[in-house]
């Protein structure tokens, strides 16, 4: 196999496979705050902030992928 | 048409040895514009707010509450919230200047060939580097003044049971792989931010980039506060977990 092509199904399978945890994950979180805001909705306030701080957190896995990806493409 | 995307920035003149590039350039022009923005609001100061003064006050009380709340003291909000402020104020800043349109279309001719005057500051790495730095040794600073020399590094190298050793280890690669995890996290998301929109120009100018613009947005406040919270929760875990294990 050629170099170019390794190098471009290696950034493919890198940022795919690291989007699948953070995916879940943030589902997860967006459910669960949706949830408690149907619950409670004067709360809607407070849980939102701190959700996409949490959702932030939580798509730093796939924010490393990104950046392999991008050091096997660009650099 | 070829996409030009590099992950160093791109050098604009030499002073000596020392490369300028033109994110250091941009730092400097968005440091002397922020200087200036708060010394003349600093002079402007009244008793009676006028319209800037009461935005700027409302966006300072808020942060401080904020900022209160999380670390549960008030004398210990004062000391952090003046960094965690600045660090905020200075990504956020940073990240929503870069969405003033046409910047990119500035270029400048140099030895290296044609390069874009201005660029994402945050964009680049060393910067954020070494942001990342300042916050994990001030962490670490305010943990040694805390817990005491001894009592520091006790956490990390503890010889009563093979258990225990093994868990300092822990800590020790968690304290180091804060470095990481807090750079990668804001580089990552605004030179990925940057690359996206490049590319979704690339595909269907002017109308595909629109969307991801506004998600742009959104991710530069988010980021700029997640920087700065997380910041603010390193610190005030180093000031109390010490607390904790001195009463245990």
């Amino acid at each position: 196999m050629e170099v170019e092509a390794a190098k471009y199904i290696a950034a493919g399978l890198a940022i795919g496979l690291g989007a699948i945890g953070p995916g879940i994950g943030e589902g997860i979180a967006a459910s669960k705050a949706l949830e408690a805001i149907g619950r409670n909705p004067e709360a809607s306030g407070k849980i939102t902030p701190l959700m996409f701080v949490a959702m932030a957190i939580t798509e730093s896995t796939a924010i490393y992928a990104l950046v392999v990806t991008l050091i096997i493409l660009f650099a | 048409m070829k996409l030009d995307i590099s992950l160093a920035p791109e050098t604009l003149f030499y002073i000596g040895s020392v490369a300028i590039s033109n994110s250091f350039f941009w730092l400097l022009v968005l440091t002397f514009f922020i200087l200036v923005g708060v010394f003349f609001l600093n002079r402007s100061l009244k008793m009676r707010p006028g319209k800037v003064q009461n935005v700027f006050e409302m966006l300072l009380a808020g942060a401080f509450d904020f900022v209160e709340t999380t670390v549960g003291s008030k004398s210990l909000a004062q000391k952090t919230f003046p960094l965690v402020f600045t660090l905020f104020f200075f990504i956020l800043v940073s990240n929503l200047i870069t969405f003033i349109p046409g910047q990119a279309a500035v270029t400048i001719e140099t030895a290296g060939g044609v390069v874009p005057l201005f660029r994402a500051i945050i964009a680049d790495y060393s910067l954020v580097f070494m942001m990342t730095m300042l916050s994990v040794l001030i962490t670490q600073i305010v943990a040694i003044y805390v817990a005491g020399p001894f009592r520091y590094l006790g956490r990390f190298l503890n010889f009563t049971s093979p258990l225990n050793f093994f868990l300092g280890l822990m800590d020790l690669i968690g304290e180091v792989a804060k470095v990481m995890s807090l750079s990668f996290r804001l580089f990552g998301n605004i030179f990925a931010g940057e690359v996206l929109g490049a590319v979704m120009l690339f595909l269907f100018p002017f109308f595909l980039p629109l969307p991801f613009a506004f998600l742009g947005l959104l991710t530069a406040v988010v980021q700029a506060f997640v920087f700065a919270v997380l910041t603010l929760v390193f610190i005030s875990m180093a000031a109390t977990v010490s607390e904790e294990s001195e009463a245990a």
